[in-house]
């Protein structure tokens, strides 16, 4: 047996001339919440589809549990798919669509009529068995598609932006019980989403995927405190760049010399993996993470630079100031609104940004 | 006492109810004209009687339809309805795989697989079968062909027999079957397909328990349109099948131009007509029956 549930290794996928999967390899563990997040293109439904079998690679192999897929067709694997926009039959009832996938393996009508049972009841919806999908809402249908996929105990279950078409309300209650159902049942879960949040929450591992690439594999943490590159830190929440050359190295941190703020101030940040001194690099800090002061110097912070308030918008649970650092510089900043000891910046006002040396993100690429 | 009664009709709806009697009265008066007026006519003649010198005389009778009950006649019947269902089922079985396959094309595919489906209508329909003739016959091209393959030692007696007439008729008609077909299986949602795919059905048990029950009104409007038009067919077994296949149709076309006899003519395309009718309502019968 194999140490992974999953495994690609080195797998390319051509879509007429372009790359839509370009050389990924991903191992994902056994009872892993794996998600794969990316814009659209991203190659991230292709990658799905791959480990489904309704694609083959052009390039490279996929196994699952140690086993080659290759030329294995969709229905001889140990995998099943939650379609994005469900997929129901529709001229079935809930039962009979839950049933199908039992009945193609010729399982035994009390052991079908048992275990469908157990998968409504899992998802919630006993007592609809009679019901065609046409008769339920969208949250129904998607546990339906859900119950349909589990009750054949799959060794890995494939979700294709199963909360896509769901409103906002449904969508943070299914995250919740898609994580807890994943627990209980504990199959490995490969779940592709363009959602960062969704991922975020859900996930104990998650790649990151741009053009038919994966540009970082982590846990959330990683992915979120440690981005790999420029098109990770803003593609997972929001990042203020501004790029620099390293100036100096010592331990832990590095000196970044950033000549489009004024007075080319050097900034006290993370040292990356690759970093030598003269290296262009981006500096990435999150915004929640800076802080805004109307005294001048840093306070104790390491680091400190001026700026304007340009605008405020005022979001309810945090306040947002839009900030102008020089003529190429605008960063943003989220501020709690936790009703102690807050006075309020106005838009035009000068103030001062100060952080820590950890919060800064050194980018070599 | 107040009994209870139903609020009188608001202005609303009788002004609704004025404007769709309205809007549906050139329908009306097309379908009277065009459709029922001569109908009834045919219906009038069936019980009317022959002239002496093949008028119609106004006395009427069942005369007509009681010499149906002659075993020739209905041995008539009985191979029309035998070939249209013959027909419909080869129909069906290369139909299916024609429509799933363009349905299937990349788009700018499709158009043109319809397109060559739909040519050999852009020929006369008579040309076309004396086309068949030219392949069917003694030394026609599909014998001369088996025989060059060494495939047939002596040329196969096609031409004038019932195989004959069903060629014809399942080339006349089979785009009749291909088009409600595709139109079907286009709007078939391919998700569903790879869904069953992936809950371990094989590529037959995809078809019998996903396809084809969403196909179904597809496959029923393409079955009547090539079976209605096969079993009152006239040309095709004319040409084709020569004396001894007589078909319905022929024996209409017979009574009315060669023999003369309106009134009998009538009276066998009434039941015709009354046979068809009464199949597809029972088939339809049967179906409600199945979905529930």
């Amino acid at each position: 047996m194999s140490q992974y549930s999953v495994e690609l290794r080195d797998v390319v996928k051509f879509h007429g001339a372009t790359a839509a999967v370009n050389h990924v390899s991903l191992q994902i563990h056994k009872g892993e919440f794996f998600s794969v997040l990316g814009p659209s293109g991203s190659g991230k439904t292709t990658t799905l589809r791959l480990l489904a079998g309704f694609e083959q690679p052009d390039q490279g192999d996929i196994l699952i549990e140690g086993r080659s897929m290759r030329s294995v067709p969709p229905n001889y694997r140990p995998v099943n798919l939650v379609f994005q926009h469900f997929a129901l039959f529709p001229h079935l009832t809930v039962f009979q669509n839950i049933a199908f996938g039992l009945e193609m393996k010729r399982v035994s009508g009390p052991e079908v009529a048992r275990r469908v049972q157990d998968a409504l009841g899992m998802v919630k919806l006993t007592g609809k068995e009679r019901r065609l999908p046409a008769q339920l809402s969208g949250g129904e249908q998607q546990r339906v598609a859900l119950a349909r996929a589990l009750v054949n105990h799959p060794t890995v279950l494939l979700l294709d932006e199963p909360l896509g078409a769901l409103d906002q309300a449904l969508r943070q209650d299914m995250q919740v019980e898609l994580k807890a159902i994943q627990e209980r049942v504990g199959i490995t879960f490969v779940y592709v989403t363009h959602d960062q949040d969704e991922a975020l929450t859900m996930s104990d591992r998650l790649a990151v995927m741009d053009h038919g690439r994966v540009l970082q594999v982590g846990t959330p943490q990683e992915i979120y405190e440690a981005p790999a590159t420029a098109f990770v830190a803003n593609f997972i929440g929001v990042s203020n760049c501004v790029s620099g050359r390293i100036t100096a190295i010592n331990g832990t941190r590095c000196a970044v010399i950033v000549p489009d703020l004024p007075e080319a101030p050097v900034l006290q940040a993370r040292r990356p993996a690759s970093a030598h001194e003269g290296r262009t690099v981006t500096l990435s800090l999150r915004p929640e993470r800076l802080h805004l002061s109307r005294e001048s110097g840093a306070g104790g912070f390491d680091n400190c630079v001026p700026a304007r308030v340009e605008k405020v918008i005022y979001a309810g649970n945090e306040t947002q100031y839009h900030l102008n650092l020089s003529d190429r510089v605008r960063w943003m900043t989220r501020v709690p609104n936790t009703g102690i000891d807050q006075k309020p910046l106005a838009a035009g006002e000068a103030v001062i940004i100060r952080w820590n040396a950890d919060e800064g993100v050194v980018l070599t690429e | 006492m107040n009994a209870p009664t139903s609020p009188p009709p608001s202005l609303e709806s009788i002004e609704q109810a004025r404007l769709g009697s309205g809007l549906t009265a050139p329908a009306l008066v097309w379908l009277t004209l065009f459709f029922l007026l001569p109908l009834a006519l045919v219906l009038l003649i069936s019980f009317a009687s022959r002239g002496t010198y093949g008028g119609v005389e106004w006395t009427f009778g069942l005369g007509n339809y009681l010499r149906l009950f002659d075993p020739l006649y209905g041995q008539v019947f009985l191979r029309s309805l035998l070939l249209a269902g013959l027909t419909t089922g080869l129909c069906l079985v290369l139909g299916f795989p024609m429509a799933y396959f363009i349905a299937r094309a990349p788009a700018k595919w499709q158009g043109i697989w319809l397109l060559l489906v739909m040519i050999p209508f852009w020929t006369n329909f008579l040309v076309r079968t004396y086309a068949w003739m030219f392949i069917l016959r003694t030394e026609g091209l599909l014998n001369a062909g088996l025989l060059w393959l060494g495939l047939i030692d002596q040329p196969l007696e096609i031409l004038y027999t019932d195989t004959a007439v069903l060629i014809g008729l399942v080339y006349s008609y089979l785009p009749f079957m291909v088009f409600p077909l595709y139109a079907a299986i286009e709007r078939l949602d391919r998700s569903l397909v790879e869904a069953a795919w992936d809950l371990y059905a094989s590529g037959w048990a995809v078809l019998r328990r996903v396809v084809w029950p969403l196909t179904k009104p597809g496959v029923i409007a393409g079955c009547i349109l090539v079976f209605i038009p096969s079993v009152g067919a006239f040309i095709t077994p004319d040409l084709l099948g020569g004396a001894r296949s007589m078909m319905v149709g022929n024996l209409i076309q017979h009574e009315y131009l060669v023999a003369r006899d309106w009134p009998f003519g009538s009276a066998v395309a009434f039941v015709l007509m009354g046979v068809v009718m009464l199949g597809v309502m029972a088939y339809f019968r049967v179906e409600r029956a199945d979905g529930r």
